[in-house]
C-alpha cells in the first residue's frame, strides 16, 4: 500500500471510528505499492464521508476522476448486487483511492455526491441511464445516452446483449401522423 | 481541516435554465447535424439577441453499447471496438485498452513492444492535435489553416498503415504484444516525419494562426474555466493543462517508456517536458496543444534512434499471447497453441479481481475499469472517455459568450462524439 494512502485510511478512521471501512485491494500484486485500495461505504453516510475526503488536508481527493457502478448479479460469491464505485483523485497529492457503495434491488438508491464534484452530473445520469440507480438529490436526473421513453437499463446483466426488440419496435412517424 | 465549499443547488441549476427569460428570448437548435458539431451532438441554446443564456446538451445519438460489448468480447477481440471510440487516435486507444488489460493480467512488455507503443502512443498523440488545431482554425473561418495540418497528417496515416494495413481502424496491440512487428526502415521514415516534415508543417500553420490578431480575438478569454473549477469538473488532458492543472499521467503515474528502467537495464524514463499554460480559455488550450506536439515529436526521435531488439510478445512459452499467423499456418505446435488462446473454454484467463488502468492520450485521461471474474471476457469493462467527462462543463462555459464563440469553445474542447456516446 502507498504511504500516501495508509495515511487517508489512517484519517478516515480516525474520523469515522463506527463505520468498517474493509480496505482491501482492487487485486493483489506483488509490489505492494502498486496496489490500488479499494473502501466500502455504507450508502447512507455516503456524503458524508466524502465530504471529508474532499476537504481533508491528508486526503484532498480535489477531483472524482470516475464514477460508474457494476452489477455482479452473476458474480460468484457476490453477496450484494450493485456496487457503485467511486474513484477519487488527488491532484495535489497525487494519489487515488477507490470506493464502493453497495446497493440492492428492488430500489437502488444512493445519494448524489454533486454537492461536492460537479463532474458527479453526466456520470451519475450515465449510472442511471445503464443500471437504474436513482441518486438522491441529484437536479437533473435525466436519461443521457439512451432516449426519454426507453425504460430498460442495458447494462443490467439480465438484459440481453441484443436488446428486447426496442430496434424493431420503434415507432415509425409518416407524413400524416406527424 | 479545510472546507469544501458548498454549491448551492440553484447556482447549479442557473447554468441549465435562466429563472425567468424575458424580452426577445429565442431558442437556436444547434446540431445534431450542423458541420461545427464535428459528429452528431446537439445543443439547445436559449439566446437573448446573440448571447447564450442558457444551454442544454443532449448526447447519446452514436450510443452504440460498447461496454456491453466489452462484457462479450475477450480481451483480444475488444481492441477492434477501442478503435471506434476516440477514431482520431484510434491507436492511443488500443494502447489504453491493453495497457489495462496487461495490468490485470499482470504481465510486463518486453522493452521493443513499451518503445513502438511509446512511439505509436505520441504518433497518435500528433495526430490528435493536428486535427484539433486544424479545426479550431477552421470553425473560426480560417479555412487555410485547416489544410497544413492535415496535409501532414497524411503521413502519419501512411506510417500507420505500414504497421497494421490500416489506416483508420488499427486494432495494432494484443495482450502481452503486438499484432506483427514494425516493417524494415520504419523507424527511419518517422524519424524523416519528426525531422523534415512536422517543423515546416507546423512552422507555416503557427505562422498563419497563432500571431493572427482575428483568431486571437476570437480566442482569448473566450471559454474561460479556472484551475480549480477545472479540478472540481473532472476535466483531464490538455484542458486541464490550459487552466493550470499540473497533471500528466505520463510523469504522475509512469507507464511504458515515460517510466524510469523500462527496459529492465537501467534505461532512464524519456525526457520531456509537459506543457501548462494559465490562461484556461480557448487561446491556452490552442498553445497547449501545439506545445505538446513538438515535445511528443522529441519523445519519438529519441526512441527511434536506439529502438531495443528482441520480440515484440511477451515470451510464446509463456502461452499469454497470441503466436504469429505463420507458426499458427506452418506449424502444428502454433496451431494447438493459436486454438488454445481463442477457444472460449481455454486460453489465458485473467485472476479474479478488479484493476484501472489509465493512459494519457490527446484528450486526457482514457481510463479502463476492468472486472474479471476469471472467465475469457471481462465481467465489466468500463471505459473512463475523457470527451465524456470533459464535455460536461460545455453549459458552463458558454453561457454569457456570443453565438460564434459557442463553435470556438467546441473546437478547442475537441470533443469526439464516438467516444462520448461509446
Amino acid at each position: 500500500m502507498d504511504h500516501s494512502i495508509e495515511e487517508v485510511l489512517k484519517a478516515l478512521l480516525s474520523q469515522f471510528p463506527d463505520i468498517d471501512f474493509a480496505p482491501a485491494p482492487l487485486l493483489e500484486r506483488e509490489d505492494k505499492s502498486q496496489e490500488q485500495i479499494c473502501i466500502r461505504i455504507p450508502a447512507d453516510r455516503l456524503v458524508e464521508v466524502m465530504r471529508f475526503l474532499h476537504g481533508d488536508e491528508r486526503c484532498r481527493f480535489e477531483q472524482l476522476s470516475d464514477l460508474t457502478c457494476v452489477d455482479y448479479l452473476d458474480f460468484p460469491k457476490a453477496r450484494d448486487r450493485f456496487a457503485v464505485i467511486y474513484s477519487l483523485l488527488s491532484v495535489s497529492l497525487g494519489h487515488r483511492l477507490w470506493a464502493k457503495c453497495f446497493v440492492n434491488d428492488p430500489a437502488p438508491e444512493v445519494p448524489s455526491v454533486i454537492s461536492i464534484w460537479k463532474g458527479a452530473d453526466w456520470m451519475e445520469r450515465e449510472v442511471w441511464d445503464m443500471f437504474g440507480i436513482r441518486f438522491e438529490g441529484h437536479p437533473d436526473l435525466r436519461r443521457i445516452l439512451t432516449w426519454e421513453g426507453f425504460e430498460a437499463h442495458p447494462l443490467r446483466k439480465d438484459y440481453p446483449l441484443r436488446g428486447r426488440g426496442e430496434r424493431e419496435d420503434y415507432q415509425v412517424l409518416d407524413r400524416d401522423s406527424a | 481541516m479545510a472546507t469544501t465549499p458548498e454549491i448551492r443547488p440553484e447556482d447549479y441549476r442557473s447554468t441549465y435554465a435562466p429563472e425567468e427569460p424575458g424580452g426577445d428570448v429565442w431558442v437556436l437548435n444547434l446540431g445534431p447535424q450542423h458541420p461545427a458539431t464535428h459528429t452528431t451532438l446537439r445543443h439547445v441554446l436559449e439566446l437573448d439577441g446573440e448571447k447564450v443564456l442558457s444551454c442544454t446538451v443532449h448526447i447519446g445519438y452514436l450510443h452504440s453499447g460498447f461496454e456491453k460489448l466489452g462484457e462479450h468480447h475477450n480481451y483480444n477481440q475488444y481492441v477492434v471496438v477501442t478503435d471506434r471510440m476516440n477514431y482520431v487516435s484510434p491507436l492511443a486507444n488500443n494502447i489504453a485498452w491493453h495497457h489495462a488489460c496487461e495490468k490485470l493480467f499482470r504481465i510486463e512488455l518486453t522493452p521493443r513492444c513499451k518503445a513502438i507503443r511509446t512511439i505509436l502512443a505520441e504518433l497518435a498523440r500528433i495526430q490528435d492535435h493536428l486535427v484539433c488545431v486544424g479545426c479550431s482554425g477552421l470553425d473560426l473561418g480560417g479555412y487555410t489553416a485547416f489544410m497544413y495540418p492535415f496535409n501532414v497528417r497524411e503521413t502519419i496515416y501512411d506510417l500507420i498503415e505500414e504497421v497494421c494495413g490500416a489506416r483508420f481502424t488499427t486494432s495494432y496491440t494484443r495482450v502481452g504484444g503486438l499484432m506483427q512487428d514494425v516493417p524494415e526502415g520504419w523507424t527511419e521514415r518517422v524519424r524523416h516525419f519528426c525531422e523534415k516534415l512536422l517543423p515546416p508543417a507546423l512552422a507555416d500553420f503557427e505562422s498563419l494562426l497563432t500571431r493572427n490578431r482575428i483568431f486571437i480575438e476570437r480566442t482569448k478569454g473566450i471559454g474561460y474555466i479556472s484551475h480549480d473549477d477545472a479540478v472540481n469538473w473532472g476535466l483531464t488532458g490538455p484542458l486541464a493543462r490550459a487552466s493550470g492543472v499540473r497533471r500528466d499521467l505520463r510523469k504522475d503515474e509512469p507507464y511504458l517508456c515515460y517510466a524510469d528502467n523500462w527496459d529492465g537495464k537501467g534505461r532512464p524514463a524519456v525526457e520531456f517536458k509537459v506543457p501548462i499554460a494559465n490562461g484556461g480559455d480557448c487561446l491556452a488550450r490552442y498553445l497547449v496543444r501545439l506545445a505538446e506536439m513538438r515535445e511528443a515529436s522529441r519523445i519519438i526521435l529519441q526512441l527511434t534512434e536506439d529502438l531495443p531488439e528482441g520480440s515484440v510478445d511477451v515470451l510464446p512459452g509463456d502461452k499469454q499471447t497470441l503466436p504469429r499467423k505463420e507458426e499458427v499456418y506452418f506449424s502444428i505446435e502454433g496451431l494447438i497453441h493459436h486454438f488454445e488462446q481463442i477457444m472460449t473454454n481455454r486460453g489465458h484467463t485473467p485472476p479474479v479481481g478488479e484493476s484501472y488502468g489509465a493512459n494519457e492520450t490527446a484528450n486526457g485521461e482514457l481510463g479502463f475499469f476492468l472486472v474479471s471474474d476469471g472467465g475469457n471476457c471481462p465481467y465489466r469493462a468500463r471505459c473512463r472517455p475523457p470527451s465524456f467527462i470533459n464535455y460536461q462543463c460545455f453549459p458552463h462555459l458558454v453561457v454569457g459568450h456570443r453565438v460564434s464563440d459557442v463553435i470556438a469553445i467546441l473546437s478547442a474542447m475537441n470533443i469526439i462524439a464516438a467516444e462520448l456516446d461509446r
